[in-house]
């Protein structure tokens, strides 16, 4: 029998394109990957006039899609799509499948590596390929207190989950060519156990405070609903947006959209103020992306400290206030 | 509906799961796998909204709770607690065998047990995801080994015959889905604020607890299959992700620190917001 040619393949992840591009993000990666095992990078699209993505994935690095496209296809489907994927999973024994975390792509992934009996690491922040040709995929546990390298030695495909703007995309090239695939669309498909109601875009501004380069955050350690306002002058003053702790947001001192938390909002600032913010775990899941930390508290031992940059030991009240003077005079010259 | 009928009752199935309080936790440095029983333990927030939801519709459609975790014996706390906030019996699967499983042999684990002490379940609630390990693979993990629907990020939902209504907000989108029963969800933090326990509720939890404890062999599994020798993903490492960081501490007088951060860190702040931060000469 003829050896499979070795791929990697990427999910084609194309609901809400253009807030999210983690498709070809993982395209990219996909390629830096595949140049050290020798493999091909394949995007599987789902859908119904999926042309537009398809050339897409092709100008960003994809060099096979396999496209299935159907009336039937047209709403996302775990049911359909999971027992699509795994067919041509196990037709053409992808190395490594890699699907973005988004609220779709985390529970499709799942359940499609259960049915494939093969591993699965969620969240990766670092994809690499060690001497022996398998797959180190590093994961942050703990409130990304922690970070763990894992593997699945035997299994195959070797599989994970990347959330959006881990990766860099590469930039597109239209000239690019690649092998299109169609894949017909199966007769003997599951009848879909779920039924979509209805389905509305959230306000846009939803998006700012996840979307900030800048954010300052506020805990209790404020000491007061009418201190921690004074957060709002600072994060003005640095173009930024606000964040708060759940005790925060419960004591109403802050409005429920600030909320930054595991089950919250996720913020990835490159620069973070955290003000009297202690760090309880349920908080730092939602920072852990963040970039550059600069942590005011006065009780250096606290956790937020530790992940801090630079950790200021004083009283977060004070500190805004000075820090809102100095910027107002080095931003007017 | 005549009282004590069980067939007509909503049975539901919560899955919940004991995590450390703390977030700084030893390890064990050859398997990676974290050393639960060092630490002290808490119900994990999001499986306890996942029970709050089912004591919801336990009072409006004549339910019925059963409470599972698997851990190591400490977990056992988190079982008194879901019967102490209303919960009716409680499974509990413990073996040193177990330890140490990923979320394909969790899910496979729960769902074995699911399969032989409660198959009769309308509605499986798990939480959204952990605070340790954070996979949120758990759920529709259990749902795929069981062959039956389910639904991530749930917000709010609500009971109707045989189907669920289910609101959510998926890649910034909200939507409102319907589920055939039986069906497995995930419950979010956000509209489950948990209920405080009742008083009450501590006599049922620690007068004659109903809760069954079960190991490897009462699920028939073969030591192969499950724990950290059936799971196909393995740990080379774990580290702290704050080694990289350089850690500078400031303290003095809030002026003269932010004096110096600026002095330090003009640019890495100016870069961000594009703003010129170096002192007025």
């Amino acid at each position: 029998m003829e050896r499979k040619k070795r791929s990697i393949w990427v999910f084609g992840d194309y609901r809400n394109y253009f807030q999210n591009r983690v498709t070809l993000q993982l395209i990219s990666r996909a390629n830096d990957l595949a140049k050290i095992i020798g493999a091909e990078v394949c995007v599987t699209v789902f859908g119904h006039d999926t042309d537009e993505w398809v050339g897409e994935y092709i100008a960003h690095g994809a060099m096979k899609v396999y496209v299935c496209d159907h009336p039937d296809l047209k709403f996302y489907s775990n049911d359909v799509y999971i027992t699509l994927m795994e067919r041509l999973v196990r037709r053409y024994e992808p190395e490594i499948l890699l699907v973005g975390a988004t609220t779709f792509g985390r529970e499709f992934a799942p359940r499609l590596a259960k049915r494939l009996k093969t591993g699965l690491t969620a969240d990766c922040i670092g994809l690499d390929i060690n001497e022996d040709g398998i797959l180190i995929q590093t994961a942050p546990a703990f409130g990304g207190n922690l970070l763990t390298k894992i593997v699945t030695p035997e299994r195959r495909p070797q599989m994970a989950t990347v959330r959006p703007g881990t990766f860099q995309e590469i930039p597109h090239n239209y000239h690019a060519t690649g092998e299109i695939v169609p894949v017909p669309l199966p007769e003997d498909l599951p009848k879909d156990r779920i039924r979509l109601i209805s389905s509305e875009r959230q306000p846009s501004r939803e998006q700012k405070l996840e979307d900030a380069a800048v954010v300052v955050c506020g805990g209790r350690g404020m000491g007061s609903r009418k201190k921690f306002k004074n957060l709002y002058e600072l994060a003005r003053v640095l173009g930024g947006e606000v964040g708060a702790t759940r005790p925060v947001v419960y004591s109403k001192w802050a409005e429920d959209e600030t909320l930054v938390g595991q089950a919250d909002k996720h913020i990835k600032p490159k620069v973070l103020f955290s003000f009297g913010i202690s760090g309880a775990i349920q908080h730092t899941a939602g920072i852990k992306d963040a970039g550059f930390i600069i942590a005011v508290n006065k009780n250096p031992n606290a956790v937020m400290m530790k992940m801090a940059d630079v950790a200021i030991v004083a009283d977060a009240g004070q500190v805004c206030t000075a820090l809102i003077r100095e910027l107002k005079k080095r931003i007017r010259s | 509906m005549r009282a004590g009928d069980t067939t007509k009752m909503l049975k539901m199935i919560v899955c919940i799961k004991q995590v450390p309080m703390v977030s700084e936790l030893p390890w064990d440095p050859k398997t990676g796998v974290l050393t639960r029983d060092a630490a002290e333990g808490m119900m994990n927030p999001a499986c306890k909204s996942a029970l709050e939801a089912a004591l919801r519709l336990k009072e409006e459609h004549n339910g019925q709770i059963t409470a599972i975790t698997m851990g190591p014996p400490m977990a056992m706390e988190v079982l008194h607690e879901a019967l102490a906030m209303g919960a009716d019996r409680c499974l509990m699967l413990s073996d040193p065998k177990m330890a140490g499983a990923d979320t394909q042999v969790t899910s496979f684990t729960l769902a074995r047990a699911i399969e032989i002490f409660c198959s009769d379940y309308d509605l499986i609630l798990c939480g959204c995801h952990t605070s340790d390990s954070e996979t949120a693979q758990v759920g529709p993990q259990i749902a795929e080994e069981l062959d039956i629907p389910s639904a991530a990020y749930v917000e709010n939902l609500s009971v109707k015959g045989k189907t669920i209504r289910i609101e959510r907000i998926a890649d910034h989108f909200l939507e409102t889905l319907e589920m055939d029963l039986p069906g497995l969800v995930t419950v979010t933090t956000g509209h489950f604020t948990p209920r405080y326990i009742p008083i009450g509720g501590l006599q049922d939890a620690f007068g004659e607890p109903n809760i069954l404890t079960v190991g490897a062999h009462d699920l028939s599994l073969d030591e192969n299959t499950i724990g950290l020798k059936g799971s196909p993903t393995k740990i080379l490492e774990v580290f702290s992700s704050t080694a990289g960081k350089k850690n500078v501490v400031l303290t003095g007088a809030p002026k003269k620190i932010v004096e110096e951060l600026f002095k330090r860190f003009d640019d890495t702040i100016g870069s961000v917001i594009r703003k010129d931060l170096k002192a007025v000469k």
